[in-house]
């Protein structure tokens, strides 16, 4: 098998709307993350000859993009696997490149979601065999992995808390995060039961924003103005839909993308200087530990405790303050990469982790279903 | 496997004609002996040859999460069969029921509302 190790960068990185912007459509906040992004790179719109994405709002995606860019790309490619698509989609970019079949590759998103309905809303149909039962998805479905998570393993609420308590640490060093500020463990214990164990601040955000990057062969990379992000190795993996038919609640299908796409990048868990952790409820950061090796299974609750992943603690964890408290706009998987690019590229001031030369990215779409990760590297990896 | 419509019910559709009647139905593979649950046109193994049985409605709280609500809090579980699937479904009541829990099923409702519930097996075992 042809390595992909390395063959492909991220030259350009552009986001938009964070947090809240009234007035603008989904498209609209897509469309100011694109060319933000192509200009971080150097380039010019006519250079975008490929497009990456998935949108919650639209389920044709590609087809918004291209038409309100006015682009005519070769190759285009709307996977929609939810959160993870992004994760998927530098994959897929990466295949598309080396091929040949492009040469200058866009992924984004973007999102209006808090001004437009202020709520957590799936794009996905419900499953028939669960309407009778009322479920809200995907909160119900999280509680329910969590619920055998503290049943197996002991795992408590004061451990899901110490993971929000985590994020907003970060967040507190990120300007652009949107919910910064004091937070206790007590606070997200007394917040608000949304479905048990789950309180709201064991939930994402709800909130607007965007985010694009550009992709490209490394041997082109080179020579643009940025300094190149490599891709270094992703697989994804999906074992089911629905939640009822997750083969065990505690175990995801991170613990099959994850060995594939280390084994890809050649590097092992002492090279990561930073995981990014799709976290859109608590519970996930806690599974996607476990399943991705940093810890044994069962003992990611008690991983987390003691600042482990908060600023100055032994592993940096969703360093811009994650789904919990930087921003998630329906779909988190974007953001994932923008964070990981600027740590990479030593751009995130106040919460810059420490020659960050390695980060891994893993993405959850549906109900703990498509797992995708990804690993990305600096010029000192290539 | 036949490609022509001969009246036969879907499994979705037959097994909420089954609920009608008040009956909770699962498919087994004839020649595999799986069980199926959620109902479908094939067993994990691939094997198409389903017969519907009746469930024991025996079973098991695997997970368990409360739904908060203006309306007050709803149960929500998923149970695995004694046959071996597992559903989604409610603990009558919206009572809480610790993980591991012996359940038994029953029918409730008529019509288009007809859903199967569980309640906790030894008051079911009580009542009879």
């Amino acid at each position: 098998m042809t390595s992909l190790r390395g063959k492909t960068a991220i030259v350009g990185l552009g986001t938009a709307g964070m947090g809240e912007a009234p007035g603008f459509s989904a498209l609209d906040l897509m469309a100011q993350a694109s060319l933000a992004a192509i200009e971080d790179a150097g380039l010019k719109l006519a250079d975008i000859d490929s497009v990456f994405t998935a949108m919650s709002q639209h389920a044709l995606a590609s087809m918004n993009v291209v038409e309100y860019l006015g682009i005519k790309p070769k190759f285009f490619d709307s996977t929609n696997v939810g959160g993870s698509s992004f994760e998927m989609h530098l994959l897929q970019a990466t295949l598309a490149l080396e091929a040949g079949l492009c040469d200058t590759a866009l992924i984004c998103y973007g999102s209006n979601q808090r001004t437009a309905s202020g709520k957590l809303v799936s794009a996905a149909e419900p499953n028939w065999h669960e309407v009778a039962y009322q479920p809200r998805h995907p909160i119900t479905a999280y509680a329910l992995a969590a619920s055998r998570h503290m049943h197996e393993f002991g795992t408590t609420r004061e451990m899901l808390a110490d993971v929000a308590v985590s994020a907003r640490a970060w967040a507190n060093m990120n300007p652009d995060a949107f919910a910064r500020g004091p937070l206790t463990r007590e606070d997200v214990l007394n917040s608000r039961m949304i479905s048990d164990p789950l309180s709201k601040l064991d939930c994402c955000l709800v909130t607007d924003g965007a985010a694009a990057c550009i992709l490209t062969r490394a041997d082109r990379a080179r020579d643009l103005k940025q300094k190149p992000v490599y891709f270094l190795g992703g697989a994804g993996a999906n074992w089911h839909r629905s939640i009822v038919a997750m083969p065990d609640l505690t175990v995801t299908a991170a613990s099959d993308s994850g060995p594939r796409a280390f084994d890809m990048a050649g590097v092992t868990h002492s090279d990561i200087d930073l995981a990014m952790l799709y976290d859109a409820f608590t519970i996930n950061t806690i599974l996607f530990l476990e399943d991705l090796g940093f810890c044994p299974k069962g003992e990611g609750g008690r991983f987390v405790q003691d600042g482990r992943i908060a600023p100055g603690g032994g592993l940096a964890v969703n360093t811009n303050g994650g789904g919990l408290s930087c921003v998630h706009p329906g779909m988190y998987g974007m953001f994932l990469i923008a964070e990981a690019v600027t740590q990479i590229r030593g751009d995130a001031g106040e919460r810059q982790v420490a020659d960050c030369d390695v980060a891994l990215l893993h993405g959850n779409g549906g109900t703990l279903s498509s797992q995708v990760t990804s690993l990305l590297g600096s010029g000192n990896t290539i | 496997m036949n490609n022509k419509a001969d009246g036969a019910l879907g499994p979705q559709a037959a097994y909420e004609a089954f609920l009608k009647q008040g009956r909770f139905m699962i498919q087994r593979s004839k020649s595999t002996g799986e069980y199926v649950f959620y109902p479908r046109v094939c067993a994990p193994s691939g094997a198409q040859d389903l017969e519907w049985v009746e469930a024991t409605g025996r079973g098991t709280v695997y997970a368990a999460t409360m739904k908060r609500g203006r309306e007050g809090d709803t149960s929500i579980v998923l149970i695995d069969l004694e046959e071996g699937p597992r559903m989604m479904s409610t603990i009558a009541g919206d009572i809480d029921l610790p993980i591991g829990t012996k359940v038994a099923a029953r029918v409730e409702g008529t019509g288009e509302q007809a859903r199967v519930v569980f309640d906790p097996a030894q008051d079911k075992e009580g009542a009879q």
